[in-house]
């Protein structure tokens, strides 16, 4: 069963970020590392192959200027190969344009049959890229999957819900998305760092993927970032001396808040 | 006032002021960032509890072996094949962790490993060299004794033949893994042999009848380690458990040769840790009513650290290149044993002082480094072994037997 895992590289988060005030986006210029939202994707589905006897586990990023840190993480892990999209004109695209991106990319990757995808990504977190990959290849998607398992061409997934998990199935190919901290990501052995760099890493332009550049890029997305400004700073809380009537204060408080 | 003047003289990185990052290739970047990965995960929130209750988990061996990192820049035989470089900025994380944790690598991989890979028959490699890769077996290496330490070709640990046989007795002290080994790596003089040249190694398995092995107790260093003393009575075993390539002090001295490699680019993670837990302290502790790092004592102090971390760092690269090209003596690697662990340790005393009170307990781990490298200072060949080796080295004479002797 081959398998194909969204790669989103990432400014490292233990690094001070920045945004450009011209762009009004995150800068991207410096290194960029797997996000680790990825990792468990790319764990699960190294254990799905590993699992069904057999299979490749394909990385499909887009990331700005041919960077490939990230990818070489997963390869590391044991992926079999990657396919990144990297094109100046793809700056500025939104999430759907992203999706069109990935879509695209993975439409190439030979015989597909799984798609994962974190839930959501770290520095963007809009959470709604694996949505509309689904939805554009026309698959079934089945979002927080904490477990999933293979059988006979259907998959069974675990999705985490706040009480609890719900059992969903559909059949293959599908687009699952997964929640963060459900494996336990392997570290990176140093025979897999060294075979890394010998595993196919295909880079596309945006030419390549087929996908229309009036609908990627600066121009391309059907939205617009008009300001970005500090968040405002906290003010400091209220503070009362229990006098003996600190728990009606706390409940009017709270009534007041509309919470009880 | 001078604080809020513009920053005439530039800026530079704190946590890496020579861009020494810029030396390593993706690979070893790559490489490097995961061991770090591991040791802030899976070594750093407990190390200080290993540390207060004397033990190591050995249970992490097969953690350490899944990554590659027993025995790693040896070929073949389930080990990594990894660079002379890798395998030192392995060390270098691992150490910034704990030197227990690097020990624990140091004597698996160079110790133990690799005499059975550079004097072991065939059948000796494939038995055990796939399973120390994995972590599955755990070695270690017996020459020091209670009345052997620098000198260790006085060594009076004896193996006598006896038929097809073997059989040792003796005392070895001070043993990294001891009493936690499944097989040790003994090395004891050939009984028949009255000059004491001929020194042989034999891989013991530690349920050998007559092998025992007693924990030192009460170390101030290196506490997340175990150290032992082994005890060998009658110890019986086929001339298929020596070790056929060699015979003479080479043997144990050239096992002593990697581990010391490992060592100097260890100790300068040891001393990263240190000053980067200075430098931390000394931006947020306030007395006097600014920051502490605001004084020019504290400046002097941090700068003499970052100094000697980044030029350990260089030396240890520079190393690593003449080691993966095939060109570092070792006399080469005693000057970056020697100088490397002796300003490891100035650091680590030198931040022990900036974080005050703190700089005692374990909440942080400076002291643990600093009494840490104690260790590091005496074992591999003690800082004035290794200035006797520079000083016959550059002088063509040999100073090691006090002069009448
Ligand atoms: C040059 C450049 C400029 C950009 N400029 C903008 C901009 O102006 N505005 C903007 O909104 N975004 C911009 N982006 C970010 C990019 O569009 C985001 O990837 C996209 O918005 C997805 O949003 P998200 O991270 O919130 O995805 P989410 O929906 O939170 O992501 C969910 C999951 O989908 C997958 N995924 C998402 N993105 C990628 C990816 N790129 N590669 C592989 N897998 C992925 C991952 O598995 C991820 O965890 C830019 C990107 C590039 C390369
Ligand atoms: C925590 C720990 C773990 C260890 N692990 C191992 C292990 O796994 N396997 C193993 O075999 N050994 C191990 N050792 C032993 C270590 O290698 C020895 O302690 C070291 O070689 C020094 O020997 P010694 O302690 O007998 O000191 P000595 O040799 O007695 O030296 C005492 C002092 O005299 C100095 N001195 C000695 N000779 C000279 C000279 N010619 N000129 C000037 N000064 C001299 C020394 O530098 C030192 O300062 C370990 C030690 C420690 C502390």
């Amino acid at each position: 069963m081959n398998i194909v895992v969204c790669a989103k590289q990432i400014p490292d988060p233990a690094e001070p970020g920045a945004l450009d005030p011209q762009t009004k986006t995150l800068k991207r210029d410096g290194k960029l590392i797997l996000d680790e939202s990825d990792m468990y994707g790319v764990e699960m589905a190294l254990q799905l192959a590993e699992a069904a006897g057999g299979g490749e586990v394909t990385l499909v990023s887009m990331a700005p200027d041919n960077k490939v840190d990230g990818l070489r993480s997963g390869l590391a892990m044991g992926a079999a190969k990657a396919v990144l999209v990297s094109d100046p004109a793809l700056a500025g695209t939104d999430a759907l344009g992203t999706a069109k991106v990935l879509a695209a990319a993975i439409g190439k990757v030979d015989g597909a049959q799984l798609v994962l995808t974190a839930t959501e990504s770290s520095d963007g977190y809009t959470g709604t890229v694996p949505e509309q990959i689904a939805a554009i290849l026309g698959m079934p998607s089945i979002t927080f999957a904490k477990s999933i398992e293979v059988r006979d061409g259907t998959v069974y997934v675990k999705r985490q819900t706040d009480a609890g998990y719900d059992e969903v199935e559909c059949p293959l190919p599908c687009v699952v998305s997964v929640t963060a901290g459900v494996v336990e990501p392997r570290y990176p052995s140093f025979k897999g760092i060294m075979a890394a760099k010998s595993k196919p890493l295909d880079q596309l332009t945006l030419a390549d993927t087929g996908v229309d550049a009036g609908s990627v890029g600066w121009g391309g997305g059907g939205q617009e970032i008009v300001g970005i400004e500090d968040a405002p700073a906290r003010e400091a809380g209220e503070i009362f001396e229990d006098d003996g009537s600190g728990v009606d204060k706390i409940v009017a408080y709270l009534e007041n808040l509309k919470i009880v | 006032m001078s604080a809020s003047q513009p920053n005439q003289f530039g800026t530079g990185d704190p946590h890496d002021f020579l861009d020494l990052d810029g030396l390593l290739n993706d690979e070893e970047l790559l490489g490097r960032d995961t061991v770090r990965r591991f040791v802030t995960d899976r070594i750093v929130p407990d190390v200080g509890t290993w540390f207060e209750q004397g033990t190591f988990p050995v249970e992490m061996a097969t953690d350490l072996g899944a990554m590659g990192l027993l025995g790693m820049h040896l070929e073949g035989y389930g080990c990594s094949g990894a660079s002379a470089v890798a395998y030192g900025l392995a060390c270098t994380e691992l150490e910034a962790g704990d030197s227990g944790a690097r020990s624990f690598v140091s004597v698996q991989g160079s110790l133990a490993m690799f005499p059975i890979w550079a004097f072991g028959s065939e059948e000796q490699k494939q038995q055990w060299l796939p399973a120390m890769a994995a972590g599955e077996v755990i070695g270690c290496f017996g020459l020091t004794e209670p009345d052997s330490g620098s000198d260790p070709g006085s060594m009076r640990t004896t193996a006598r033949r006896d038929g097809d046989d073997w059989v040792i007795n003796g005392a070895k002290m001070w043993i990294t893994n001891g009493s936690v080994a499944n097989i040790a790596i003994v090395w004891a003089r050939d009984a028949a042999d009255e000059t004491g040249r001929t020194i042989h190694g034999f891989i013991v398995p530690t349920d050998t009848p007559g092998f025992a092995a007693h924990d030192i107790p009460r170390k101030m260093s290196l506490r997340a380690s175990v150290t032992s003393e082994l005890v060998l009575t009658d110890v019986r075993l086929p001339d298929a458990a020596r070790l056929p390539g060699v015979s003479t002090m080479r043997g144990p001295l050239s096992c002593l040769n990697e581990a010391r490699f490992g060592i100097l680019f260890g100790a300068m993670g040891a001393a990263r840790a240190c000053y980067e837990a200075a430098l931390d302290y000394a931006g947020s502790r306030t007395q006097f009513g600014t920051p502490i790092a605001a004084f020019q004592l504290t400046q002097r102090k941090l700068v003499e650290m970052m100094v000697r971390v980044n030029r350990g760092m260089l030396l240890a690269l520079h190393l690593g290149r003449l080691k993966d090209a095939g060109q570092l003596s070792s006399a080469q690697v005693s000057f970056g044993k020697l100088d490397n662990v002796r300003e490891a340790l100035w650091v680590a005393r030198e931040a022990r002082g900036v974080l005050g009170a703190n700089g005692i307990t374990l909440e942080y781990p400076v002291i643990r480094h600093m009494n840490n490298l104690e260790s590091v200072f005496t074992y591999e060949g003690t800082n004035e072994i290794h200035t006797l080796v520079l000083g016959q080295a550059i002088t063509g004479i040999n100073a090691f037997n006090a002069p009448g002797t």
